[in-house]
């Protein structure tokens, strides 16, 4: 969705302040928050592409007023109305109303760190030729998605070139929607800054994105 | 009691709380009576993330390429396996690729659209990666954020931004400091900072050579 979040190229937020010996954290809610989110994401109930589509989904001005991990917050909060594991007036008072709804599994302090240093790849097995191939000149289509998108908007419409055939993942366009994983060719793709941004873009510069293969055509 | 409340020991009544700390407090309490999580669990996560994942695995990554020329082949063209031959990988970073930087090409990593960034090398992200002036600028005006940086490259260095809009999670390759022959990887790697490897910085400046006592 053309929201917030898809920010490349927005002008007016001004400079960029990098904060000396920044923490990890900056307030211990902060930690619960991501632990939290990170153990929801495990149970199954939903998948890290929802997520994202729950976090972008915030209004816009809510949104960019928001802390990082005060969107994460709001976006758990979502899913978990949205999937029925609880009410928001459970989630108030802090106390169950209603009983538990099954999950596919919860997250055990035994053998996390090994299950979070094994990771949680995104590839899946190629079951159709690759449409295009490295140097090939392509087009990012010029679509609107109302629902969640990888393809950011300062590309759409644009002229690049691939320059790496990825492999094949899960797609993020239906996995966030509960549309199924369609795992389905990515490519980076290059273009060069002035196709991006005219004869305001860096000479000489380039800027890549990782595009899914639905969001290009030949050019 | 589990030892998660550790942090917040100080508040024992709802009052003292702010408004997003009863909320996430309120939050967790639901979760964990229903069974969704363990608080066991959730403090091993922070422990993770806070303590053991960080840039430090990172500058091992690159010192190991700056001594190790068939190293540096296999990373720069296949990074995640290279990876993990040092025993570094995991949760965002399961599909790495390290970008090299050279006299003519410099490289800069962004996520426009959220907080893509290769936790098991860099740790989590710092709030600057994540907040909107960097995810704006960088693929508009990359060498104006530089300079914010205090990186003024040439103007013959090209600049190539990676923005990380699927699961491929981008480090950069610095290039090597002169005057570090005969450095040892361990040496090497406490020049590697963590926004060398984002391509906002370059690796620590050598301290200056003592000069020779005249005494």
């Amino acid at each position: 969705m053309n929201g917030a979040q898809d920010l490349g190229g927005a002008q007016g937020f001004g400079p960029v302040v990098p904060e000396p010996d920044e923490p990890v954290f900056h307030a211990a809610w902060e930690r619960r928050v991501f632990a939290m989110a990170l153990a929801m994401g495990y149970t199954g109930a939903w998948n890290l592409d929802g997520s994202r589509a729950a976090r972008e989904s915030l209004p816009p001005a809510e949104y960019l007023a928001s802390s990082y991990y005060a969107i994460w917050l709001k976006a758990l909060e979502t899913q978990i109305t949205a999937t029925g594991l609880a009410t928001p007036a459970e989630m108030q008072s802090g106390k169950a109303a209603e009983p538990a709804k099954p999950v596919a599994r919860t997250l055990a302090r035994d053998g996390l760190e090994a299950r979070f240093r094994a990771g949680f790849p995104s590839s899946r097995a190629a079951d159709a030729p690759a449409r295009f191939a490295v140097d090939d000149a392509v087009i990012a289509r010029n679509i609107h998605p109302t629902g969640h998108t990888r393809l950011p908007r300062y590309v759409r419409g644009k002229r690049g070139r691939i320059v790496r055939v990825d492999g094949v993942f899960v797609f993020p366009d239906t996995s966030a929607h509960g549309a199924g994983e369609n795992p389905t060719w990515l490519y980076t793709v290059a273009f060069t800054a002035q196709e991006l941004w005219g004869e305001d873009g860096d000479p000489g510069g380039i800027v890549t994105v990782a595009a899914f293969e639905p969001y290009l055509e030949p050019a | 009691m589990s030892h998660h409340h550790a942090d917040h020991d100080h508040a024992h009544h709802g009052s003292d709380l702010s408004p997003i700390e009863a909320r996430v407090r309120a939050l967790e309490s639901l979760l964990t009576e229903k069974g969704y999580v363990d608080p066991a669990a959730l403090d091993a996560l922070v422990e993770l993330y806070e303590t053991k994942v960080g840039p430090h695995a990172g500058a091992r990554v690159v010192a190991r390429a700056w001594v190790d020329p068939e190293f540096r082949a296999r990373l720069l063209a296949d990074a995640t396996p290279a990876i993990a031959e040092l025993d570094i990988g995991g949760r965002g970073g399961e599909h790495m690729v390290v970008v090299e930087n050279t006299p003519e090409t410099h490289n800069l990593v962004v996520c426009t659209l959220c907080s893509c960034y290769p936790w098991p090398v860099l740790g989590l992200p710092p709030v600057w990666y994540k907040a909107p002036p960097y995810r704006a600028r960088a693929v508009i005006d990359p060498r104006g954020v530089l300079v914010e940086f205090g990186v003024t490259l040439p103007e013959t260095t090209r600049i190539t931004v990676w923005d990380s809009t699927a699961e491929t999670r981008y480090m950069v390759l610095p290039m090597r400091p002169a005057e570090t022959r005969g450095f040892t990887e361990d040496a090497l790697a406490a020049l590697v900072t963590r926004d060398s490897m984002i391509g906002t910085g370059l690796p620590k400046a050598l301290p200056v050579a003592p000069v020779e006592a005249s005494v």
